[in-house]
This record gives C-alpha cells, sequence and structure tokens, in this order.
C-alpha cells in the first residue's frame, strides 16, 4: 500500500512538473510580451529592458522556467536595492498588474470557490442520488419517467443559459432574492444564503442530472444481480436488502465520479463565477486571462489540476476502502 | 488461405444491414427521437438556408434596423417581447436593432460547423490513437495513455480560454476546432482502447491472424467494425457537449469574434441586458438548449437501440 501511493505520488510529480512545462512554453511563445503589457503607452526601449530584467525575462527559457519552479519551494526576489519585491516561500509568481503575490490573491479567493463548490455538491448530491434510487426503485413507472426526462432537460442547459434566466426570474420578476453578490458569511447568515443560493442551484443542475441518471443505472444493474435475489430469497425485508446490500455497490462508482468533479470545481467555477460575479479563483482566472496577466493564468492553471490530479488519488485511495473487490486484485 | 481470410470479413456487412434497419425501426416508434431528429433536421435546413431566410425577411446578419428600436428608451427595442413583429420574427437586438432570426441563422451554422467539424477531428484523433494504444500495446500504450492522462488532468475550460486569448486573432473557427479536439479526444480513445484490448484477443481476431491476414485487413476489417455501434454513439452524444463548448467560450469572449454570430456570443451580449430586455437571451438560449437536447435524445435512445440488440 505504501508503495502504491509512493508510485503514485511520483506520478502525480511529473503530471504537475508537464502541466507547468507545457503552460509555460505555450504562454511565453505565444502571448505578447508581459514587459510591454506592464511598460505602458509612455514606453522606452531602455524601460522595458528594465523592466524584462526586473521579470527575469531576459534570461533564456530554460533558465526562467527553472527560477519558476524553484520559487514555489525558496520564493523569490523581483529587481533589486529599493525596488525588490519579495515573493514568499509558495511563491507562484508575482502580478505586477495587480502589485499581489499569485499565491496571496489565490488564498484570498479559494474560501468563495469552495463555498460555491461545497454547496452546489451537497445540492446535487441529495437531490441526484435520491431521484435516481426513487427511479431505479420504480423503474418504468410515470415517476421514473418523468424524473428521467427532467434530467435529460436539465443537463442540456449550459448553465450561463440557466443563470440568466434564474436571475431574470427570480430577482427581476419575483424580486425573491437580491442581486448575486459574494457577500461573507459575517454579514448575516439569511443575506449569504441568498447571495450564494441562485449559483449553487445552476452548478448543481446539470451535475444531479447527470448523478440521477448514473444512480439509476447502477441501481438497476445492482439489482439484477445474483446476490441480490439470494438475498431477495433469504426473506430480507426489501428496505433492509436495498440498505445493506444493493446501497455499497451501485453507490461506489458514484463516489469515483464525484471526487473528480469536486475537485474539478474547486479550481473555480468559471462561468458560473463569472455570470453572477462572485470574486472566486474561476472569476479571477477570466479576469487574468482577459487582462493577459501571465503569472495568475499559469498559476490558476497548475492549481487547477493540482487539484485535479490530488483528486484523482483520493478516489482511488477511498475506493479500494470502498469496494473490497478492488483490495484483493490490487494485491 | 485467402477464402479464409475473406469469410469472416464478407460475412461482416450481412449484420450491420439488420442492425441498422432495426435500430432505424426502433427511433421510429419512439417519438422522443422523432421530435429530435425533426428539430435537428429544422436547425440544419435553418443553417444551410440562412442566406434564403436573409433575403425573404430583407434582414442581413449585420443590417442595423434604427427604426426598430427606441432611442429614447436607451435602444430598447420597439414593441413587445423584444420587438417581436411580422417584420421581425424573433425580434431585434438592443440598441443597434439586428434581426435576432438572421443572426440566429447564420450563428447555427457557424456553431453546428464548429461543432461537426469538432466531432470529425476529435473522432478521427480518438479512434487511431486509441486502436493503436490498443492494438499494438507495449510501449506505443504506455506512451500513448500518458498523454491521455496529462491531457485529462488539464484544466481544460481554462486551458483553452487562456490559448485561445494569447492566440493572434487567425481563423477564430479553425483554432476552437484544434483547441476543441486537442483535449477531446482522449475520452473517446480511452474506450476505443479498452474494447480494441478485448477484441484483439478474441476467437475470430486470432483465427484471422493465423490464417495470415494482414495488419490492416486485422484493424479495419476485424476491430473496426466491432467498434462501431459504440462509435455512432460517443460521437452523437460528443456533438452536444461541442455545441455546448463553443457556445461557452464565445459566451466568455474567446470564441467566435462579433461581428460574426455564434449562439453563445449572442447570449454573452445579451447579459448586460437580461433586466430590461429577457428576449435578448431567451431565444438564442432556446436555441441553444433545444439544440443541445435534441443531440442528447437522440444520442440517448441510439445507445439504448444498440444496448438492446446487443442483449438480444
Amino acid at each position: 500500500m505504501a508503495r502504491y501511493v509512493a508510485g503514485r505520488f511520483a506520478g502525480i510529480v511529473v503530471i504537475l512538473f508537464l502541466v507547468c512545462l507545457f503552460t509555460f512554453v505555450i504562454f511565453f511563445t505565444l502571448s505578447p510580451d508581459p514587459a510591454l503589457m506592464i511598460c505602458g503607452k509612455t514606453c522606452t526601449p531602455e524601460r522595458i529592458d528594465q523592466i524584462r530584467g526586473v521579470l527575469g525575462l531576459d534570461q533564456p527559457y530554460f533558465t526562467q522556467f527553472w527560477t519558476f519552479l524553484t520559487a514555489i519551494f525558496v520564493g523569490r526576489d523581483y529587481g533589486s536595492g529599493a525596488n525588490l519585491i519579495h515573493c514568499a516561500a509558495p511563491c507562484l509568481g508575482y502580478s505586477f498588474q495587480t502589485n499581489q503575490s499569485v499565491w496571496e490573491m489565490v488564498v484570498d479567493r479559494l474560501p468563495v470557490s469552495a463555498t460555491v463548490a461545497i454547496g452546489a455538491a451537497v445540492l446535487w448530491l441529495l437531490i441526484g442520488i435520491l431521484a435516481g434510487l426513487l427511479s431505479a426503485v420504480k423503474e418504468g413507472t410515470w415517476w421514473d419517467r418523468t424524473a428521467m426526462g427532467l434530467a435529460l432537460g436539465g443537463s442540456s442547459i449550459p448553465n450561463y443559459v440557466l443563470a440568466l434566466a434564474l436571475q431574470y426570474v427570480l430577482v427581476v420578476w419575483l424580486q425573491i432574492l437580491p442581486f448575486p453578490s459574494a457577500v461573507s458569511f459575517s454579514d448575516g447568515p439569511v443575506l449569504w444564503f441568498q447571495s450564494y443560493l441562485m449559483p449553487w442551484v445552476v452548478l448543481a443542475t446539470g451535475y444531479a442530472c447527470l448523478y440521477a441518471r448514473l444512480t439509476r443505472a447502477n441501481v438497476i444493474d445492482t439489482l439484477a444481480e445474483n446476490f441480490m435475489r439470494t438475498a431477495r430469497a433469504k426473506g430480507l425485508p426489501p428496505m433492509l436488502t436495498m440498505r445493506r446490500h444493493a446501497l455499497r455497490p451501485a453507490l461506489t462508482p458514484i463516489a469515483t465520479i464525484f471526487g473528480m468533479d469536486f475537485a474539478a470545481l474547486l479550481g473555480g467555477a468559471l462561468i458560473t463565477e463569472t455570470v453572477f460575479g462572485l470574486n472566486g479563483v474561476g472569476k479571477m482566472a477570466a479576469d487574468s486571462i482577459a487582462k493577459n496577466d501571465q503569472p495568475v493564468i499559469m498559476a490558476v492553471t497548475l492549481l487547477a489540476a493540482f487539484f485535479v490530479v490530488v483528486g484523482n488519488l483520493v478516489v482511488d485511495l477511498v475506493y479500494t476502502t470502498l469496494d473490497p473487490r478492488v483490495r484483493i486484485t490490487a494485491k | 488461405m485467402t477464402t479464409t481470410t475473406v469469410l469472416p470479413a464478407a460475412g461482416a456487412p450481412v449484420a450491420p444491414a439488420t442492425s441498422a434497419r432495426r435500430v432505424a425501426g426502433a427511433l421510429l416508434h419512439d417519438w422522443a427521437a422523432v421530435l429530435s431528429t425533426a428539430f435537428l433536421v429544422l436547425i440544419l435546413l435553418m443553417a444551410i438556408c440562412a442566406p434564403l431566410i436573409s433575403a425573404i425577411t430583407g434582414h442581413g446578419p449585420n443590417d442595423f434596423d434604427s427604426a426598430a428600436i427606441d432611442t429614447d428608451l436607451g435602444g430598447l427595442p420597439r414593441g413587445s417581447l423584444g420587438g417581436i413583429s411580422a417584420d421581425h420574427l424573433l425580434g431585434v437586438e438592443p440598441q443597434n436593432g439586428r434581426d435576432i432570426l438572421a443572426r440566429i441563422a447564420y450563428g447555427a451554422r457557424v456553431s453546428l460547423l464548429i461543432a461537426a467539424a469538432a466531432t470529425a477531428l476529435t473522432t478521427l484523433l480518438g479512434v487511431v490513437l486509441g486502436m493503436l494504444a490498443g492494438f499494438y500495446q507495449g510501449w506505443v500504450d504506455q506512451v500513448i495513455s500518458r498523454i491521455m492522462d496529462f491531457l485529462m488532468a488539464f484544466p481544460a475550460l481554462i486551458f483553452m480560454i487562456a490559448i485561445l486569448s494569447s492566440l493572434p486573432t487567425g481563423n477564430r473557427s479553425v483554432l476552437l476546432v484544434v483547441v476543441i479536439s486537442v483535449f477531446g479526444w482522449p475520452y473517446l480513445a480511452r474506450v476505443v482502447r479498452g474494447q480494441t484490448l478485448t477484441l484483439v484477443n478474441r476467437e475470430f481476431v486470432e483465427a484471422a491472424r493465423v490464417s495470415g491476414a494482414s495488419t490492416g485487413v486485422l484493424v479495419f476489417r476485424e476491430i473496426l467494425p466491432n467498434l462501431r455501434s459504440s462509435l455512432i454513439v460517443m460521437t452523437t452524444l460528443a456533438v452536444p457537449g461541442y455545441v455546448g463548448t463553443e457556445a461557452g467560450l464565445s459566451f466568455l469572449g474567446v470564441g467566435v469574434t462579433p461581428p460574426t454570430p455564434s449562439w453563445g456570443q449572442m447570449i454573452s451580449s445579451s447579459v448586460g441586458w437580461y433586466a430590461v430586455d429577457p428576449m435578448y437571451f431567451a431565444v438564442p438560449g432556446a436555441f441553444l438548449f433545444c439544440t443541445v437536447l435534441s443531440l442528447t435524445v437522440l444520442g440517448d435512445r441510439l445507445r439504448a437501440a444498440f444496448d438492446a440488440g446487443e442483449a438480444s
């Protein structure tokens, strides 16, 4: 087990390194010169050279990449003398457009993204799994057909369309909710809940529909298994067979997918955050892309990749405890 | 010798004809599938006949119509429901009065073309690389599988936006197709690889191999036909995803550049107006939703029909 985990960690490091390298090469060959962007309109060749020196852009590619990598572990300094800017240890770069360390920007915005992701996840797990279970048990009835029809429809709505429609109906027309904004919990729980309700619903809709369909399919497959027939033949009551025998094998695949989806969301729900103006990591990514703020784009890409690969590992580890059959084959 | 290699291959075309007829029959008896197909045909006709629609209504996709908007109200369309009238069947855009029907029709061209091209390219990449990995295994499989792991670990949306925004504004549609395909093919290749892995060891492939069939015959006559049903289903289900991705990227401002209309970009420009002119986002939103839904329903029913065939 320890060897397996160590191997997986090595794999993660390799993938993250490649993501770094790939992003680095693409941006530094394609993007317009960041020094030009910072320099602005009143620009002289000397000033550009100076900025390039401060940013380390006058160094060869490989040195720049190496500086970027080491900065993550030991930090780095930009410029010298009076203009020295220190970027402390987990240094993902320094945004000269906002004059902030990228790491600080991420830490500032991560709670908003986490709030959006966690709230939405609770919603979609509850609704998706319950609807899926009910549909599987009542397979072929009007409930099953309606629920699955709705699920197909719900997963087809692009989330920005749903976001605009909800905003129009709830905020402009019925005036039930205030205009959405990132209210912190200390400003009052009710206001906080109201401001996050629409982002949660919008984000959860697509996933809930997908999970309902997956749950239904898995439960129906499990109910047809031999051990379920045995359980029923033993005379166990239906609720008990469902709870004790069917749920675990049926929901284990859902747990896997959930881990991946949730990890991806921690890297920022880009569209939802942008539409609702929530200042999370996703909106930061969109903003920095619009302003071509390279260090921030690099950092967000790296962060999102980090969440995905770590999520992947966690899923695989949890899977072996959830599903004993995998544990046997793993040996 | 030659007869034995030809036999299984010659037998193959007989099965698909009946299975194609059976699947078509199953779909015809399903009102949801029929309705979806009808809607998709309508959208397709609309896209092909976009210039004709413009000629009939007399409004091009980029013609301003200052008579249809009310400058005293900040450029809101005159009349109710976003300016829907006999002249403008689906209303006009606020501020410049461009005809929404014409823009929807021309936008359908852009959206469908990009989605279809992206699907074709991902399918090609996915099938070729997936089959290579599954057929040759060993180090070929290792290399391709690692590339797939790497691409799937990538935060695709963020990266697509970043690449598209930093690339020079060349031919946006081609860029979109390439970028979507580069990040899309591993999902198909994974399935193709898995199926090829199991097929390679099946008796009929072994038999063909032993009787001296070349690699080309093995791949194209023995393995590929067996992947057909899952390929049809996966590509049908991929199209709505790509329609959505294109619209999403255009919505975020890195897709098709104005004045070329695309559905996502129309929705994007309606964001500032949703409170006063809800029809401006409702019309392209509804078209996008119905198209994605139709394609999803069709893919879903296709899968059900193929599954039923395998079970019987």
